[in-house]
Protein backbone atom coordinates (compact mmCIF):
# COMPACT_ATOMS: atom_id res chain seq x y z
CA UNK A 1 0.00 0.00 0.00
CA UNK A 2 0.60 3.53 -0.10
CA UNK A 3 1.29 6.80 1.98
CA UNK A 4 -2.31 8.44 2.29
CA UNK A 5 -2.04 12.36 0.90
CA UNK A 6 -0.88 14.92 3.70
CA UNK A 7 -0.05 18.28 4.41
CA UNK A 8 3.61 18.98 4.44
CA UNK A 9 6.03 21.00 6.83
CA UNK A 10 9.20 21.29 6.54
CA UNK A 11 10.21 23.83 8.98
CA UNK A 12 14.06 25.39 9.24
CA UNK A 13 14.29 25.56 13.10
CA UNK A 14 13.80 23.79 16.07
CA UNK A 15 11.19 26.48 16.73
CA UNK A 16 9.53 26.49 13.66
CA UNK A 17 8.97 22.39 14.39
CA UNK A 18 8.13 22.55 17.74
CA UNK A 19 5.34 25.64 16.95
CA UNK A 20 4.13 23.30 14.06
CA UNK A 21 3.78 20.45 16.85
CA UNK A 22 2.12 22.91 19.50
CA UNK A 23 -0.73 23.80 16.54
CA UNK A 24 -1.11 20.43 15.17
CA UNK A 25 -0.53 18.33 18.22
CA UNK A 26 -1.76 14.97 17.85
CA UNK A 27 -2.51 15.11 13.91
CA UNK A 28 0.89 15.63 13.42
CA UNK A 29 4.01 13.37 13.17
CA UNK A 30 7.67 14.19 13.08
CA UNK A 31 9.25 12.88 9.99
CA UNK A 32 13.39 12.10 10.52
CA UNK A 33 14.76 9.17 8.52
CA UNK A 34 11.12 8.24 7.97
CA UNK A 35 12.64 4.13 8.71
CA UNK A 36 9.72 3.34 10.98
CA UNK A 37 7.09 6.48 9.85
CA UNK A 38 6.56 5.77 6.35
CA UNK A 39 6.06 1.85 6.51
CA UNK A 40 3.20 3.04 9.05
CA UNK A 41 2.00 5.32 7.03
CA UNK A 42 1.94 2.84 4.16
CA UNK A 43 0.04 0.73 6.49
CA UNK A 44 -2.31 2.81 7.05
CA UNK A 45 -1.77 2.02 10.44
CA UNK A 46 -0.90 6.15 11.16
CA UNK A 47 -2.61 8.32 8.98
CA UNK A 48 -1.39 11.84 10.32
CA UNK A 49 -3.13 14.77 8.86
CA UNK A 50 0.07 16.39 8.92
CA UNK A 51 4.12 15.72 8.61
CA UNK A 52 6.77 17.66 10.33
CA UNK A 53 9.67 16.68 7.78
CA UNK A 54 12.73 18.04 10.53
CA UNK A 55 15.79 17.01 7.64
CA UNK A 56 15.97 20.46 6.88
CA UNK A 57 16.58 21.38 10.20
CA UNK A 58 20.44 22.76 10.53
CA UNK A 59 22.41 21.29 12.86
CA UNK A 60 20.49 18.41 13.97
CA UNK A 61 22.96 15.46 12.30
CA UNK A 62 25.78 15.50 15.47
CA UNK A 63 27.50 12.70 17.39
CA UNK A 64 29.94 14.47 19.87
CA UNK A 65 31.32 13.50 22.98
CA UNK A 66 29.62 15.47 25.79
CA UNK A 67 27.94 14.70 29.23
CA UNK A 68 30.55 11.82 30.16
CA UNK A 69 28.99 9.77 26.89
CA UNK A 70 27.34 10.58 23.65
CA UNK A 71 25.21 13.69 22.42
CA UNK A 72 23.36 13.06 19.36
CA UNK A 73 21.76 14.85 17.32
CA UNK A 74 18.00 13.71 15.74
CA UNK A 75 19.22 14.12 12.41
CA UNK A 76 22.71 12.11 13.07
CA UNK A 77 21.54 8.58 11.25
CA UNK A 78 22.19 5.04 12.30
CA UNK A 79 25.41 4.47 9.85
CA UNK A 80 26.82 7.35 10.94
CA UNK A 81 26.76 6.49 14.36
CA UNK A 82 27.57 2.68 13.38
CA UNK A 83 31.08 4.47 11.70
CA UNK A 84 31.74 6.34 14.48
CA UNK A 85 31.36 3.45 16.84
CA UNK A 86 33.43 1.51 14.78
CA UNK A 87 37.02 3.11 16.38
CA UNK A 88 36.43 1.90 19.82
CA UNK A 89 33.23 1.64 20.74
CA UNK A 90 32.61 -2.56 19.92
CA UNK A 91 29.01 -2.49 22.15
CA UNK A 92 27.05 0.72 20.01
CA UNK A 93 28.40 -1.26 16.98
CA UNK A 94 27.27 -3.85 17.70
CA UNK A 95 24.11 -2.87 18.42
CA UNK A 96 23.85 -0.74 15.44
CA UNK A 97 24.57 -3.58 13.14
CA UNK A 98 21.36 -5.38 14.33
CA UNK A 99 19.14 -2.71 13.16
CA UNK A 100 17.29 -3.26 10.28
CA UNK A 101 20.11 -3.20 7.02
CA UNK A 102 22.31 -1.14 5.90
CA UNK A 103 19.92 1.01 3.46
CA UNK A 104 17.69 1.25 6.57
CA UNK A 105 20.74 2.25 9.03
CA UNK A 106 21.33 5.27 5.93
CA UNK A 107 18.51 6.90 6.38
CA UNK A 108 17.13 5.45 9.60
CA UNK A 109 18.07 8.16 12.60
CA UNK A 110 18.86 6.95 16.35
CA UNK A 111 16.25 9.58 17.76
CA UNK A 112 13.66 8.16 15.60
CA UNK A 113 14.28 4.59 16.42
CA UNK A 114 13.97 5.37 20.06
CA UNK A 115 10.80 7.68 19.33
CA UNK A 116 9.29 4.93 17.35
CA UNK A 117 9.66 2.80 20.73
CA UNK A 118 9.28 -0.68 18.48
CA UNK A 119 9.05 -3.05 21.98
CA UNK A 120 11.44 -5.03 19.78
CA UNK A 121 13.73 -2.88 18.83
CA UNK A 122 17.78 -2.96 19.54
CA UNK A 123 17.90 1.53 20.16
CA UNK A 124 15.58 1.74 22.82
CA UNK A 125 17.01 -1.22 24.70
CA UNK A 126 20.56 0.12 24.65
CA UNK A 127 19.18 3.57 25.81
CA UNK A 128 18.17 1.47 28.80
CA UNK A 129 20.75 -0.21 29.45
CA UNK A 130 22.97 2.35 29.22
CA UNK A 131 20.54 4.54 31.58
CA UNK A 132 20.36 7.10 28.90
CA UNK A 133 18.10 9.93 28.42
CA UNK A 134 16.10 12.33 25.70
CA UNK A 135 15.75 15.87 25.40
CA UNK A 136 12.68 16.84 24.86
CA UNK A 137 11.55 20.37 23.17
CA UNK A 138 8.38 22.13 23.07
CA UNK A 139 7.02 25.75 22.44
CA UNK A 140 6.94 26.30 26.37
CA UNK A 141 10.58 24.62 27.25
CA UNK A 142 12.85 21.29 27.06
CA UNK A 143 13.08 18.50 29.98
CA UNK A 144 15.25 15.36 30.07
CA UNK A 145 13.06 12.12 30.02
CA UNK A 146 14.92 9.55 31.61
CA UNK A 147 14.81 6.04 29.70
CA UNK A 148 13.21 4.47 32.36
CA UNK A 149 10.35 6.66 32.10
CA UNK A 150 10.33 6.99 28.28
CA UNK A 151 9.14 4.05 27.09
CA UNK A 152 5.15 3.21 28.21
CA UNK A 153 4.02 0.71 25.92
CA UNK A 154 3.84 -0.23 21.89
CA UNK A 155 5.16 2.59 20.05
CA UNK A 156 4.17 4.57 22.82
CA UNK A 157 6.37 6.74 24.89
CA UNK A 158 6.35 9.40 27.53
CA UNK A 159 7.34 11.92 24.59
CA UNK A 160 3.93 14.37 24.20
CA UNK A 161 2.32 15.11 20.84
CA UNK A 162 3.62 18.71 21.18
CA UNK A 163 7.32 17.87 21.81
CA UNK A 164 10.05 17.23 19.76
CA UNK A 165 12.81 14.96 20.74
CA UNK A 166 16.01 17.30 19.71
CA UNK A 167 19.05 14.91 21.09
CA UNK A 168 19.91 11.45 22.70
CA UNK A 169 22.45 10.97 25.51
CA UNK A 170 23.69 8.41 25.41
CA UNK A 171 26.31 7.29 28.53
CA UNK A 172 29.47 5.66 27.94
CA UNK A 173 30.26 2.22 30.33
CA UNK A 174 30.98 1.96 33.51
CA UNK A 175 34.84 2.26 34.24
CA UNK A 176 35.75 -1.20 33.76
CA UNK A 177 32.51 -2.60 32.70
CA UNK A 178 32.01 -5.60 30.01
CA UNK A 179 29.25 -5.97 27.58
CA UNK A 180 27.09 -8.43 26.02
CA UNK A 181 24.58 -7.49 23.21
CA UNK A 182 22.60 -11.03 21.76
CA UNK A 183 19.50 -11.43 20.01
CA UNK A 184 17.65 -14.06 18.07
CA UNK A 185 15.49 -13.65 14.70
CA UNK A 186 14.24 -15.41 11.99
CA UNK A 187 16.71 -13.69 9.43
CA UNK A 188 19.40 -11.12 10.13
CA UNK A 189 18.12 -7.44 10.15
CA UNK A 190 14.60 -8.49 11.07
CA UNK A 191 13.50 -6.82 14.36
CA UNK A 192 14.18 -9.11 17.27
CA UNK A 193 12.15 -12.15 18.76
CA UNK A 194 14.01 -11.67 22.04
CA UNK A 195 17.28 -9.58 22.66
CA UNK A 196 19.46 -9.13 25.59
CA UNK A 197 21.85 -5.74 25.89
CA UNK A 198 23.77 -6.40 29.59
CA UNK A 199 26.57 -4.62 31.33
CA UNK A 200 28.64 -6.35 34.13
CA UNK A 201 31.21 -4.34 35.94
CA UNK A 202 33.58 -6.45 38.55
CA UNK A 203 35.49 -5.59 41.63
CA UNK A 204 37.88 -7.94 43.47
CA UNK A 205 36.44 -10.75 41.44
CA UNK A 206 32.62 -9.92 42.20
CA UNK A 207 29.55 -8.29 41.01
CA UNK A 208 29.80 -4.82 41.76
CA UNK A 209 27.52 -3.60 38.87
CA UNK A 210 25.28 -5.96 36.56
CA UNK A 211 22.45 -3.87 33.81
CA UNK A 212 20.40 -6.03 31.88
CA UNK A 213 17.51 -4.80 29.50
CA UNK A 214 15.84 -7.06 27.61
CA UNK A 215 13.82 -6.43 24.46
CA UNK A 216 11.12 -8.41 22.12
CA UNK A 217 9.71 -9.46 25.59
CA UNK A 218 6.30 -7.20 26.23
CA UNK A 219 5.12 -4.62 25.32
CA UNK A 220 8.20 -2.13 25.71
CA UNK A 221 11.99 -2.92 26.50
CA UNK A 222 12.37 -3.57 30.21
CA UNK A 223 15.66 -3.35 32.76
CA UNK A 224 15.77 -6.75 34.96
CA UNK A 225 16.03 -4.94 38.22
CA UNK A 226 15.58 -7.48 40.72
CA UNK A 227 17.95 -10.02 38.92
CA UNK A 228 20.22 -7.03 38.68
CA UNK A 229 20.37 -6.11 42.35
CA UNK A 230 20.36 -10.01 42.94
CA UNK A 231 23.96 -10.00 40.90
CA UNK A 232 25.55 -7.52 42.84
CA UNK A 233 27.96 -8.70 45.21
CA UNK A 234 27.92 -12.17 43.12
CA UNK A 235 30.78 -13.89 41.80
CA UNK A 236 30.51 -14.26 38.17
CA UNK A 237 29.36 -17.74 37.90
CA UNK A 238 27.72 -19.80 35.30
CA UNK A 239 24.99 -20.56 38.29
CA UNK A 240 24.61 -17.27 39.36
CA UNK A 241 23.67 -15.87 36.11
CA UNK A 242 21.63 -18.66 35.55
CA UNK A 243 19.95 -18.17 38.72
CA UNK A 244 19.28 -14.45 38.19
CA UNK A 245 18.08 -15.31 34.78
CA UNK A 246 15.96 -17.59 36.11
CA UNK A 247 14.14 -14.84 37.94
CA UNK A 248 13.99 -12.14 35.11
CA UNK A 249 12.79 -15.02 32.86
CA UNK A 250 9.76 -15.70 35.44
CA UNK A 251 8.87 -11.63 35.49
CA UNK A 252 8.32 -11.50 31.68
CA UNK A 253 5.19 -11.55 29.85
CA UNK A 254 6.03 -11.88 26.18
CA UNK A 255 3.16 -12.07 23.10
CA UNK A 256 3.06 -14.46 21.36
CA UNK A 257 2.39 -14.59 17.76
CA UNK A 258 3.10 -16.30 14.45
CA UNK A 259 6.79 -16.11 15.14
CA UNK A 260 7.06 -17.49 18.20
CA UNK A 261 5.05 -18.57 21.44
CA UNK A 262 5.04 -16.73 24.63
CA UNK A 263 7.25 -19.88 26.19
CA UNK A 264 9.83 -19.86 23.30
CA UNK A 265 10.20 -16.21 23.74
CA UNK A 266 10.60 -16.85 27.52
CA UNK A 267 12.88 -19.58 27.31
CA UNK A 268 15.30 -17.71 24.93
CA UNK A 269 15.32 -14.51 27.33
CA UNK A 270 16.60 -16.77 29.59
CA UNK A 271 19.32 -18.14 27.40
CA UNK A 272 20.38 -15.26 25.75
CA UNK A 273 20.57 -13.34 29.24
CA UNK A 274 22.92 -15.89 30.62
CA UNK A 275 25.22 -15.75 27.53
CA UNK A 276 25.18 -11.87 27.42
CA UNK A 277 25.65 -11.21 31.06
CA UNK A 278 28.77 -14.08 30.06
CA UNK A 279 29.75 -12.21 27.69
CA UNK A 280 30.07 -8.89 29.53
CA UNK A 281 31.87 -10.32 32.54
CA UNK A 282 34.43 -11.99 30.02
CA UNK A 283 35.04 -8.85 28.65
CA UNK A 284 34.98 -6.94 32.35
CA UNK A 285 37.63 -9.60 33.18
CA UNK A 286 40.24 -8.13 30.67
CA UNK A 287 41.73 -7.60 27.41
CA UNK A 288 40.91 -9.43 24.71
CA UNK B 1 -4.14 16.58 -4.43
CA UNK B 2 -1.73 19.77 -5.22
CA UNK B 3 1.45 18.93 -6.56
CA UNK B 4 4.88 20.22 -5.46
CA UNK B 5 7.52 20.91 -8.17
CA UNK B 6 10.73 19.32 -7.23
CA UNK B 7 14.27 19.23 -8.86
CA UNK B 8 15.90 16.35 -8.36
CA UNK B 9 19.43 14.88 -9.53
CA UNK B 10 19.44 11.63 -10.88
CA UNK B 11 21.75 9.93 -12.81
CA UNK B 12 23.85 12.76 -12.79
CA UNK B 13 21.28 15.18 -14.23
CA UNK B 14 18.29 17.49 -12.61
CA UNK B 15 15.06 17.15 -13.57
CA UNK B 16 12.11 18.82 -12.74
CA UNK B 17 9.24 16.99 -11.50
CA UNK B 18 5.47 17.97 -10.71
CA UNK B 19 4.68 14.94 -7.51
CA UNK B 20 2.63 15.18 -4.73
CA UNK B 21 4.37 15.68 -1.67
CA UNK B 22 3.28 12.10 0.13
CA UNK B 23 4.33 9.80 -3.31
CA UNK B 24 7.46 8.30 -2.45
CA UNK B 25 10.58 8.22 -4.44
CA UNK B 26 9.75 4.85 -5.89
CA UNK B 27 6.62 6.26 -7.30
CA UNK B 28 8.03 9.61 -8.72
CA UNK B 29 11.18 7.26 -10.78
CA UNK B 30 8.95 5.00 -12.19
CA UNK B 31 5.29 6.61 -12.13
CA UNK B 32 6.49 10.65 -13.05
CA UNK B 33 10.27 10.15 -14.95
CA UNK B 34 10.02 6.72 -16.49
CA UNK B 35 12.82 4.82 -14.77
CA UNK B 36 11.16 1.79 -14.20
CA UNK B 37 14.32 0.13 -13.71
CA UNK B 38 14.12 0.77 -9.78
CA UNK B 39 11.16 -1.89 -8.96
CA UNK B 40 8.12 -2.20 -6.98
CA UNK B 41 8.47 -4.74 -4.03
CA UNK B 42 7.00 -4.70 -0.77
CA UNK B 43 6.89 -0.71 -0.24
CA UNK B 44 7.88 -1.62 3.41
CA UNK B 45 11.49 -2.01 3.66
CA UNK B 46 11.62 -5.71 3.76
CA UNK B 47 12.36 -6.59 0.26
CA UNK B 48 15.29 -4.54 -0.54
CA UNK B 49 14.06 -4.45 -4.16
CA UNK B 50 13.69 -0.42 -4.40
CA UNK B 51 16.80 0.43 -3.51
CA UNK B 52 18.75 3.10 -5.62
CA UNK B 53 21.52 5.10 -4.13
CA UNK B 54 21.93 8.45 -2.78
CA UNK B 55 24.91 10.57 -2.77
CA UNK B 56 26.25 6.86 -3.25
CA UNK B 57 24.56 4.92 0.02
CA UNK B 58 22.06 2.27 0.08
CA UNK B 59 18.47 3.79 0.40
CA UNK B 60 15.28 1.89 -0.10
CA UNK B 61 13.50 4.52 -2.10
CA UNK B 62 10.22 3.21 -1.13
CA UNK B 63 11.08 4.90 2.39
CA UNK B 64 11.66 8.41 1.09
CA UNK B 65 9.84 11.37 0.18
CA UNK B 66 11.92 12.78 -2.69
CA UNK B 67 10.76 16.78 -1.24
CA UNK B 68 13.98 15.23 1.44
CA UNK B 69 16.14 14.34 -1.41
CA UNK B 70 16.54 17.88 -3.47
CA UNK B 71 20.02 18.55 -3.90
CA UNK B 72 21.11 15.41 -3.19
CA UNK B 73 22.83 12.60 -5.67
CA UNK B 74 20.27 9.76 -6.85
CA UNK B 75 21.59 6.97 -8.67
CA UNK B 76 19.07 4.27 -10.52
CA UNK B 77 19.81 1.35 -11.96
CA UNK B 78 20.03 2.97 -15.36
CA UNK B 79 22.52 5.02 -14.38
CA UNK B 80 24.78 1.99 -13.94
CA UNK B 81 26.24 1.48 -17.74
CA UNK B 82 27.98 4.14 -18.74
CA UNK B 83 27.84 5.13 -22.78
CA UNK B 84 26.65 1.51 -23.38
CA UNK B 85 29.20 0.36 -21.61
CA UNK B 86 27.67 -2.41 -18.56
CA UNK B 87 29.32 -1.47 -15.59
CA UNK B 88 31.55 -4.33 -14.26
CA UNK B 89 28.74 -5.84 -11.55
CA UNK B 90 26.25 -5.81 -14.75
CA UNK B 91 28.99 -7.33 -17.06
CA UNK B 92 29.71 -10.49 -14.15
CA UNK B 93 26.07 -10.64 -13.54
CA UNK B 94 25.37 -10.87 -17.10
CA UNK B 95 27.84 -13.59 -17.51
CA UNK B 96 27.27 -15.62 -15.07
CA UNK B 97 23.64 -15.97 -14.77
CA UNK B 98 23.36 -14.20 -11.56
CA UNK B 99 19.62 -13.32 -12.58
CA UNK B 100 16.84 -15.32 -12.55
CA UNK B 101 13.83 -13.53 -13.31
CA UNK B 102 15.51 -10.47 -12.81
CA UNK B 103 13.45 -8.77 -10.16
CA UNK B 104 15.38 -8.06 -7.74
CA UNK B 105 18.30 -7.51 -9.77
CA UNK B 106 18.58 -3.60 -10.09
CA UNK B 107 18.77 -3.15 -5.98
CA UNK B 108 21.48 -5.86 -5.33
CA UNK B 109 23.45 -4.00 -8.15
CA UNK B 110 23.36 -1.05 -6.56
CA UNK B 111 23.93 -2.65 -3.37
CA UNK B 112 26.75 -4.25 -4.50
CA UNK B 113 28.22 -0.91 -6.12
CA UNK B 114 27.76 1.07 -2.75
CA UNK B 115 29.70 -1.98 -1.02
CA UNK B 116 32.59 -2.30 -3.73
CA UNK B 117 33.22 1.80 -3.26
CA UNK B 118 33.41 1.05 0.46
CA UNK B 119 34.95 -2.02 0.34
CA UNK B 120 36.99 -2.87 -3.04
CA UNK B 121 37.89 -6.42 -2.19
CA UNK B 122 35.14 -8.17 0.43
CA UNK B 123 35.44 -11.42 1.61
CA UNK B 124 32.15 -13.37 0.82
CA UNK B 125 30.60 -13.02 4.16
CA UNK B 126 30.98 -9.21 4.22
CA UNK B 127 29.31 -9.64 0.54
CA UNK B 128 26.10 -11.39 2.14
CA UNK B 129 26.50 -8.95 4.96
CA UNK B 130 25.90 -6.31 2.39
CA UNK B 131 22.88 -7.92 0.89
CA UNK B 132 21.42 -9.30 3.74
CA UNK B 133 18.73 -6.81 3.10
CA UNK B 134 18.14 -7.76 -0.49
CA UNK B 135 15.59 -10.74 -1.29
CA UNK B 136 15.84 -12.78 -4.11
CA UNK B 137 12.79 -14.91 -4.11
CA UNK B 138 14.25 -16.95 -7.05
CA UNK B 139 16.66 -17.69 -4.51
CA UNK B 140 19.72 -17.46 -6.62
CA UNK B 141 22.03 -16.08 -4.16
CA UNK B 142 25.20 -18.32 -4.93
CA UNK B 143 25.88 -16.83 -8.42
CA UNK B 144 25.01 -13.24 -7.15
CA UNK B 145 27.33 -13.95 -4.80
CA UNK B 146 29.89 -15.26 -7.65
CA UNK B 147 29.33 -12.29 -9.50
CA UNK B 148 29.56 -9.47 -6.70
CA UNK B 149 33.28 -11.38 -5.82
CA UNK B 150 34.04 -11.55 -10.13
CA UNK B 151 33.29 -8.25 -10.29
CA UNK B 152 35.31 -7.17 -7.26
CA UNK B 153 38.58 -9.21 -8.42
CA UNK B 154 37.71 -7.27 -12.25
CA UNK B 155 37.73 -4.12 -10.51
CA UNK B 156 41.07 -4.64 -8.44
CA UNK B 157 42.80 -6.15 -11.34
CA UNK B 158 42.93 -9.55 -10.41
CA UNK B 159 41.15 -10.41 -13.94
CA UNK B 160 40.46 -13.95 -14.59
Amino acid sequence: MKPAPFEYHDPRSIDEAVALLARHGADAKVLAGGQSLIPLLAFRLARPAVIVDINRIPGLDYVRNEHEGLAIGALARQRQLERWALDGSPFLCTALRHVGHAAIRTRGTIAGSIAHADPAAELPALLLCLDGSVMARSSSGQREIPARELFVSHLTTAVRADELITEVRLPGLPDGAGWGFLEVARRHGDFALVGVAAVVALRNGRIAQARVALFGCGAAPVRATPAEQALAGQAPTRGTFAAAAREAAGTLTPDADLHASAEYRRSVAHTLMVRALAAASERARGPG
Amino acid sequence: MPKTLLRLRVNGEDHDVAAATHKTLLEVLREEMGLTGTKHGCELGECGTCTVLVDGQPVLSCLALPIELEGREVTTVEGMAVGGRLHPLQQAFAELGAAQCGYCTPGILLTARALLAENPKPTRQEIRTALAGNLCRCTGYTKILDAVELAALRSTGGEP
